[in-house]
């Protein structure tokens, strides 16, 4: 048997195929202005028994194909339970949404917080950042690892930071040093979230953003070892979605 | 629904605006209540007062006018309607439950104000409220710090406002306080009538609101059922209209559905399938047509089995002791009974976490879902300690915050999908 996780969210859609456990399949595409076209491409050359849609534009997926759906929270709940057993807690920073989720013993969730209706702290603020200072989106972090600290980036709101981004352009402070300060800023409205709810270690950092080498590097100044990095962690969600597939 | 264009314009509404927000209204009603299945037959009594809300009842206040009595609009369940009702007159809630005319409102309140007071202004400057319109006489209560300043600003809008001061704490003073702005509001409707309240007078309208009470209890209760015997958007729905309808007309048809619910109860009939999540929502009011929050919360296929909340158990727990021989007595005893509202206005306020704890266990609920509206200060602050003693006590909760406006939708269902899921 082959089940299939559709992880739809606001910048990416994910696939992933289990069979006897194991991942055959592992897919990402752009979800573009037509998600619903861009997940049928995706899977047009792959066969599977069950399916279960996850993300943001899981409805959608529902609508179109009728396909189950769950929580990217349940989701990503399972696919980090699977993935580290004895995990307690995951911080996944999406495309739109951080979420910050807590585990109990047997791997289930119990409690999660996401941010609302604002973008501040996510993917989609650090895309708009790196094209703001000139940055290749996939080398964004590492560039901004060779940048000082010491500066700081006040806005929380992704407009008002791209001015204040340009400001300190005119100024002439360096580029690193502020792409720094900006993974200084989401990296602090992580880890307010994760004090917050008190998440327990280990915990995993999941969703495209946990592939940004800068960010990985500051959360492990807060969380040392306490901090787990997945080896796709933007497959998380998918992964789970796949593995609940197998339950229906 | 028949032509009330006549009556519409001598209340002075605004027509244009009127008729998009009926239609907007009509368009949700039909989305979200029609389209609901296995509905019990006797909410085709309050479809036809929502259908009518603005037609048909507010021609009866008129007529109720016509023949001398007063109508008393208000925005809170501080207002007591034995009080109205002993003085020969009507009580009415007003609309405070959709964004309209937002624009207008930000010119004379800070856009950062809760959703329920620019709504209230909204209804008023676009002209589109025909129970403000009727209203005699507008009651304003001293609740949160939002709603007694913006009363500076709203009595100028209005010709015929009215301020009544409330109590934060319930020590005795503060019960003093209370029984002081009755005994007021008493003055001033006898002022207005030209009439005493005696005795009789009170006793009667203490037993048409204690029969109402005792109705929407009943209802409340049967609520308990596993599956429960009817939708949690339909309980909230009579509870809204709980404040718009004749009260003893109103009772009569409570007690009419709860006798075919008492049926679906027997036969295990339900509107879920049986061990559908079962959740109380808590937490701040939901006036007409605030309706986005359950419909999301149904839409994953749990049941609410109980609202904590003014337009809801908050405004209806308790009934007033009519077994005293004197108009003191009584009156006494009306302020005894509003002095136990646990409102998040009072400091402290710890009866209203144990009357949640009570609630999700008397209705066998999952999950309890606090309900915020955004700078509501007092319910939202209230909402850490109530999600922290409540896991305490093994139950889950979601605190949501949110406004009147769609834009959310995407989000908020994200959350209690989630929430369903982690309960079920």
């Amino acid at each position: 048997m082959r089940h299939a996780g559709i992880d739809i969210g606001s910048r990416s859609i994910e696939l992933v195929v289990i069979e006897e456990g194991k991942v055959i399949v592992r897919k990402q595409a752009e979800s573009g202005y037509n998600p619903v076209e861009r997940v049928e491409e995706l899977i047009a050359d792959i066969s599977f028994d069950k399916v279960m849609a996850t993300g943001y534009g899981r409805a959608s997926l529902e609508i179109a194909f009728d396909y189950s759906t769950v929580t990217e929270i349940k989701a990503y709940g399972i696919g980090a339970a699977a993935l580290h057993p004895g995990i307690r807690g995951i911080l996944d920073i999406g495309g739109q949404d951080t979420k910050v989720i807590s585990l109990n013993e047997n791997g289930k969730v119990f409690k999660f917080e996401m941010n609302d209706k604002c973008a501040a702290g996510t993917g989609k603020f650090l895309e708009m950042m790196a094209v703001t200072l000139g940055y290749k989106q996939e080398t964004f972090g590492l560039e901004a690892l060779k940048g000082q600290e010491g500066i700081e980036i006040n806005s929380m709101c992704a407009v008002f930071a791209e001015s204040e981004v340009t400001s300190l352009l005119a100024k002439g402070c360096q580029r690193a040093d502020i792409a720094m300060a900006i993974h200084q800023s989401v990296c602090r409205r992580a880890v307010g979230m994760i004090k917050r709810q008190d998440l327990k270690a280990p915990m995993l950092f999941a969703g495209g953003v946990a592939n940004n080498s800068c960010m990985i590097h500051l959360l492990q100044q807060t969380f040392g070892d306490d901090i787990v990095i997945p080896e796709s962690p933007q497959f998380v969600g998918a992964y789970g979605a796949a593995i609940l597939a197998g339950s229906l | 629904m028949a032509d009330y264009t006549k009556m519409w314009t001598e209340l002075g509404l605004d027509l244009d605006n009127h008729d998009a927000l009926l239609e907007n209204l009509g368009g949700a009603y039909q989305s979200i209540f029609m389209s609901q299945e296995k509905r019990p037959e006797g909410m085709g009594y309050f479809d036809f007062v929502m259908s009518e809300a603005h037609g048909l009842r507010i021609q009866e206040l008129r007529d109720e006018q016509e023949a001398g009595r007063k109508i008393i609009g208000s925005f809170c369940v501080f207002v007591p309607e034995e009080l109205v009702l002993a003085a020969g007159c009507t009580s009415v809630g007003l609309c405070a439950g959709a964004d309209f005319a937002q624009e207008e409102v930000e010119k004379v309140l800070p856009r950062n104000t809760c959703s329920l007071i620019k709504s209230f202004f909204g209804f008023k400057l676009g002209k589109v409220c025909p129970y403000m319109e009727a209203s005699d006489l507008i009651v304003g209560e001293n609740t949160c710090d939002g709603k007694k300043k913006s009363f500076e600003t709203f009595s100028q809008l209005v010709p015929n406002f009215y301020q009544m001061d409330l109590p934060q704490n319930k020590a005795p003073m503060a019960r003093k306080l209370l029984k002081h702005e009755y005994m007021a509001f008493v003055a001033k409707l006898e002022e207005m009538t030209g009439k005493s309240i005696s005795l009789e007078d009170l006793k009667q309208g203490i037993a048409t609101v204690n029969a109402k009470r005792n109705a929407l209890a009943r209802l409340s209760k049967l609520r308990s059922a596993d599956p429960s015997p009817i939708s949690g958007l339909d309980a909230l729905l009579i509870n809204q209209i709980a404040f718009l309808d004749n009260p003893a007309r109103f009772t009569e048809k409570v007690n009419v559905l709860c006798d075919e619910l008492e049926l679906f109860v027997k036969e295990n009939k339900g509107v879920k399938a049986v061990k559908a999540p079962r959740v109380v929502i808590s937490g701040c009011p939901m006036a007409i047509p605030n309706w986005k929050v359950p419909a999301i919360i149904e839409s994953t296929g749990a049941v609410i089995v109980g609202e904590e909340s003014c337009i809801g158990e908050r405004g209806q727990r308790n009934t007033t002791d009519d077994s005293s021989d004197t108009l003191d007595g009584l009156i006494d005893a009306v302020v005894d009974r509003y002095f136990k509202i646990d409102c998040a206005v009072f400091t402290p306020n710890q009866e209203r976490v144990e009357h949640i704890k009570e609630m999700a266990k008397n209705t066998n609920a999952d999950g309890v879902i606090h309900y915020g509206l955004q700078f509501c200060q007092p319910y939202i602050m209230e909402s850490f300690s109530v999600e922290k003693i409540l896991e305490k006590d093994g139950v889950s909760v979601l605190r949501l915050e949110t406004d009147y406006s769609q834009e959310d939708m995407g989000q908020l269902s994200t959350r209690v999908e989630a929430f369903v899921e982690i309960i079920k």
